[in-house]
């Protein structure tokens, strides 16, 4: 298995991951253009000349109730209907993404449907933006050009060998126990060498070992970052799907979807995501069942220094 | 006790010796994995059925000193090869895990209930 999955180069690793953290909301477009449900075909196609976009929601206070495209509206104008109101042209049953889920699952979403644009909704289910493959790709060009800079300014001060400080991200695929505990031990060995606790390289030990193996376990394949400074180790979990239907649950020791295989293979104890917490100092998970989850886990390194020495 | 010590114990017999001797202060008997990595302490030995050789990456994250592998079952080359690249020791034993418990806890002083 380990021969045919080569990793990818590190810089380009690096640029997914950080997209894939970023929130929905913060690549969206907030300026949306709706209209509601007593509009005509004619306002949608004035709202799309004068704007240059090709999709505008329909909505009923504030709610997603479809959504007008250029296809529809190129539909409406065939029938000679553009007086027509919206609701008898536009697609009802729309696909939405909540704004603060993060843009892995968005990309996802954009693999899995065939729509070229997603309405954005808050937490009350209100229209606050809408996402294009334009967003993404802006996200993309300025998360690049972020790196870029970042490894110019690495090669005029290269980094301490000796120094805490290391970004790394791993790329996990289904089912490949082989590699699976392979990131955890090279993290291990980077904190131990440099002198952390024994206590906290434990904690991030685990931590990141449980995570490394949920993704060849339980996911569809992803990728596992890690962010370390003297003051913390952030570890970022990103996976394709198929997403937890409870994470509640998930959380629940000895809750486990495990099948007879991996369980064969020492795991699906319902353990996993509970150990993560427990180890934690900041524990975060999000999760759409298709899309993917994403798991952030936060272990500090310095108030814990200041304790032990006290 | 010292982790070379198990081997003189009936009915061990060391499976994998390439490994730092070191005191063994406590022990965890678990098949689950994610168990063994949240519960085991660093320097235990752990007793096991789990002949496998993700059971020798767990006990490298938590710092296992040593594996009990119980019921006789087989340890395969690619476990033996892992363990002796972490320098974890590995054992073999007929008895089941819980004699084995039971012994190696006399010897390291009896369990903490007691």
């Amino acid at each position: 298995m380990s021969e045919e999955h080569k990793q990818p180069l590190q810089s380009s690793l690096r640029v997914q991951e950080l997209i894939y953290g970023l929130r929905i909301s913060e690549v969206m477009t907030s300026k949306v253009f709706a209209v509601s449900r007593n509009c005509t075909m004619r306002d949608v196609q004035t709202i799309m000349k004068n704007n240059s976009i090709t999709g505008v929601p329909v909505v009923d206070s504030k709610r997603v109730v479809g959504i007008v495209t250029m296809n529809d509206l190129m539909n409406a104008l065939e029938q000679g209907a553009m007086e027509q109101n919206v609701t008898r042209w536009m697609v009802g049953e729309v696909q939405t993404l909540a704004e603060d889920m993060p843009l892995s699952f968005a990309i996802s979403a954009f693999g899995k449907f065939s729509f070229r644009q997603f309405p954005v909704v808050n937490k009350k289910n209100e229209l606050t933006g809408i996402l294009t493959f334009r967003n993404i790709n802006h996200a993309l060009i300025r998360e690049l050009s972020r790196q870029l800079r970042q490894m110019e300014q690495q090669s005029e001060q290269p980094v301490e060998p000796a120094s805490l400080n290391l970004s790394k991200v791993y790329q996990l695929h289904r089912y490949d126990f082989e590699n699976g505990g392979k990131a955890s031990s090279e993290i291990k060995k980077f904190l131990k060498e440099r002198g952390v606790p024994p206590k906290l390289v434990r904690r991030v030990a685990v931590a990141s070992y449980e995570l490394e193996i949920n993704l060849v376990a339980h996911s569809i394949g992803g990728m596992l970052g890690f962010d370390i400074n003297e003051n913390r180790v952030k570890i970022s979990s990103h996976d394709r799907g198929p997403g937890i239907e409870d994470t509640e649950k998930a959380l629940t020791q000895g809750y486990s979807t495990a099948n007879e295989w991996i369980r064969s293979q020492g795991f699906g104890a319902g353990m996993g995501l509970p150990n993560v917490k427990r180890v934690s100092d900041e524990f975060a998970i999000e999760s759409a069942v298709g899309m993917g989850t994403m798991v952030q886990s936060i272990i500090y390194l310095k108030s814990e220094k200041e304790n032990e020495n006290q | 006790m010292k982790i070379s010590e198990l081997a003189s114990l009936e009915p061990f017999s060391c499976v994998q010796g390439e490994y730092e001797d070191g005191e063994i202060t406590s022990g965890y008997t678990s098949d689950l994995l994610s168990d063994v990595m949240g519960n085991a302490e660093e320097g235990s030995v752990l007793i096991t059925i789990q002949a496998h050789k993700n059971t020798v990456a767990v006990s490298s994250l938590a710092g296992v000193a040593a594996i009990v592998i119980c019921n006789d079952r087989p340890v395969p080359e690619d476990m033996l090869a892992a363990s002796a690249e972490e320098g974890i020791a590995v054992f073999q034993t007929s008895e089941n895990q819980f004699n084995t418990s039971a012994l190696i806890a006399q010897h390291i002083g009896g369990c903490p209930a007691a």
